[in-house]
């Protein structure tokens, strides 16, 4: 499932090394590496890459919409490693019923709003966030606006 | 919002500050809670100016999306731009003329000029020195006069196209700029002057706000504010785009981590933007502005007039936009505040189907709390000025 060219990018091996079994997709493109982490490990995989890879930086955490289809969210992690100047993207497939999947912030800080935003835009869950409320939006307000199926006028 | 509610001790007091609060640079509101003077507890509530600009690019041509982009952080609109275009290119395989690309750089150098006047200003006038508000506002004029000449703007430019720029700058252009280029290193002087050794300015902001390099990592903080504290590191000059690997330019840091040195990091920052612009001036390449992309790049004016096939692209890119083939994307830029990156996501049509500002700023306050638990209420307002946030970069 993986392609070679993916299987021999440093970052791959090592994640592959570390739990042969966390890696479900990847994908080698534009000069952008991305890694498709399974959900159960992500948090592993995230304090494995900090630790040993240099990756102690945490960019942006979002998520994608790909309403209808399933699994409908993708979580979106982009990593920093400051000495080898080097990106790497991680995505969580997520299905549409209940999004949830750990929340990083134990592993970097940063992550606590990324997180809120985008459980407030998405309404994706993230066990084990300290604080998981609504961020950009009002405290009463209803659905979640970067979802797909949320109209661009709102709901009038 | 049950985090807001912090029970009230014996001694300790809730102070709620903004979102109205001259010195929270927009709307932001702080909720504060003191022991006497010292701030026991610094909670951020952010979302007054959230627009929705990410959903608003969804139902957007890419072209359309370039003026949303103005919006987001309105004290450098050509930053954002770039990032987005650059973004754009990088989904196409798209690469603008080299003419184009060194404009960019000179238009962001300056822009970041301005944006830092901005900050020098109001975060002067913050803590109590109006004088430098007038001279840095002064010089800003100047540079919205040369973003006037190429975009007709001085603030929603808008210039930047997918390909290269909207229109080759005008003749007296360059002219201008090498006229402030001459005057302005010696207003840096006059800033410097009245604040750098001045005895009040040091002690309202030396040792204040002290962020180690290990939380500014932690919490994701970039740009100036994290060269303050000892991290070396400018996408410019690291993962460099749009040609800055062809400048020589010096990335100023300093180790001690309070809000001088941050001040003491733009203010060199400021220096160094001069001599890049100088180099974009002096080495400007000849050759067009825009890429030779058929179905992206709008035609020329007189092709359109003349030829049939060329009217046809002018009428396709204009009533349904170009198509980008499927992928995603993320581009990230040195902005005045840090890195800015555009998360852009294609599924193949003309529409982008997901953007995602990493807005610098956003991270950036994050960190307040860190930055100012423990310290007086009145250091605050030197805290919140230190880093240098756009509210509406932060809301999006």
């Amino acid at each position: 499932m993986i392609s070679s060219e993916v299987a021999e990018m440093p970052d791959a091996v090592a994640v592959l090394e570390f739990d042969p079994a966390a890696l479900a997709d990847g994908k080698f493109d534009r000069g952008e590496l991305t890694l498709v982490i399974w959900p159960e490990p992500l948090r592993s995989v995230c304090e494995f890459l900090k630790a040993q890879r240099g990756y102690r930086y945490l960019s942006d955490v979002t998520a994608v919409d790909w309403y209808p289809s399933e699994p409908r969210f993708e979580v979106v992690y982009h990593l920093y490693c400051h000495e080898r100047h080097e990106r790497l993207r991680l995505k969580c497939r997520l299905s549409g019923e209940q999004p949830e999947v750990a929340s990083v912030t134990p592993v970097w800080s940063a992550a606590n709003w990324y997180e809120r935003e985008v459980f407030d835009l998405f309404g994706i869950r993230f066990e084990g966030h300290p604080h998981l409320q609504r961020l950009l939006m009002p405290e009463d307000w209803q659905g979640h606006p970067l979802r797909k199926d949320y109209p661009v006028t709102g709901y009038r | 919002m049950p985090e807001l509610e912090i029970p009230a001790g014996e001694r300790n007091m809730v102070l709620n500050m903004g979102p109205q609060h001259p010195s929270t640079h927009g709307v932001l509101r702080l909720v504060l809670e003191l022991d006497g003077e010292t701030i026991v507890r610094c909670t951020p509530d952010i979302g007054y100016l959230h627009t929705g600009i990410e959903k608003t690019c969804e139902d957007k041509t890419y072209h359309q999306a370039i003026t949303l982009t103005d919006r987001i952080d309105y004290l450098c609109p050509l930053t954002n731009n770039l990032c987005y275009v650059l973004a754009v290119e990088k989904l196409l395989g798209l690469e603008p003329p080299p003419r184009a690309q060194w404009v960019r750089v000179m238009l962001n150098e300056l822009s970041r000029i301005a944006s830092h006047l901005v900050w020098l200003g109001t975060h002067a006038i913050d803590i109590g020195a109006m004088s430098v508000f007038l001279y840095c506002f002064r010089e800003r004029e100047e540079i919205l006069k040369l973003f006037e000449m190429v975009a007709g703007q001085r603030m929603m430019t808008s210039y930047f196209r997918v390909g290269g720029l909207a229109l080759e700058p005008p003749a007296d252009f360059l002219k201008r700029v090498q006229k402030f280029l001459q005057i302005f290193p010696g207003r840096i002087e006059e800033y410097e002057n009245l604040l750098t050794r001045n005895r009040i300015w040091i002690g309202r902001t030396k040792g204040i706000g002290y962020l180690s390099a290990a939380d500014a990592l932690d919490l994701g903080v970039s740009g100036p504010s994290a060269r303050a504290s000892g991290i070396d590191w400018d996408l410019r000059r690291d993962n460099p785009y749009s040609s800055y690997d062809k400048f020589s330019f010096a990335v100023p840091v300093r180790q001690e981590g309070d809000v001088y040195a941050r001040y003491l990091v733009r203010v060199d920052e400021m220096r160094e933007s001069v001599k890049i612009v100088q180099q974009a001036v002096e080495g400007l390449p000849e050759g067009p502005v825009q890429a030779t992309a058929r179905g992206v790049v709008l035609p020329p004016r007189e092709k359109m007039k003349t030829e049939m096939e060329a009217l046809i692209y002018h009428f396709k890119i204009v009533t349904e936009g170009f198509r980008v083939p499927p992928g995603e994307v993320y581009q990230a830029i040195e902005s005045p505040r840090g890195e800015m990156g555009y998360y852009v996501v294609s599924d193949g049509t003309s529409h982008p189907y997901r953007v995602k500002v990493r807005s610098p700023s956003f991270a950036n306050l994050q960190a307040l709390p860190r930055i100012a638990e423990g310290r007086l209420l009145a250091d605050m307002i030197a805290c919140i000025g230190s880093i240098d946030i756009v509210l509406g970069e932060i809301d999006r």
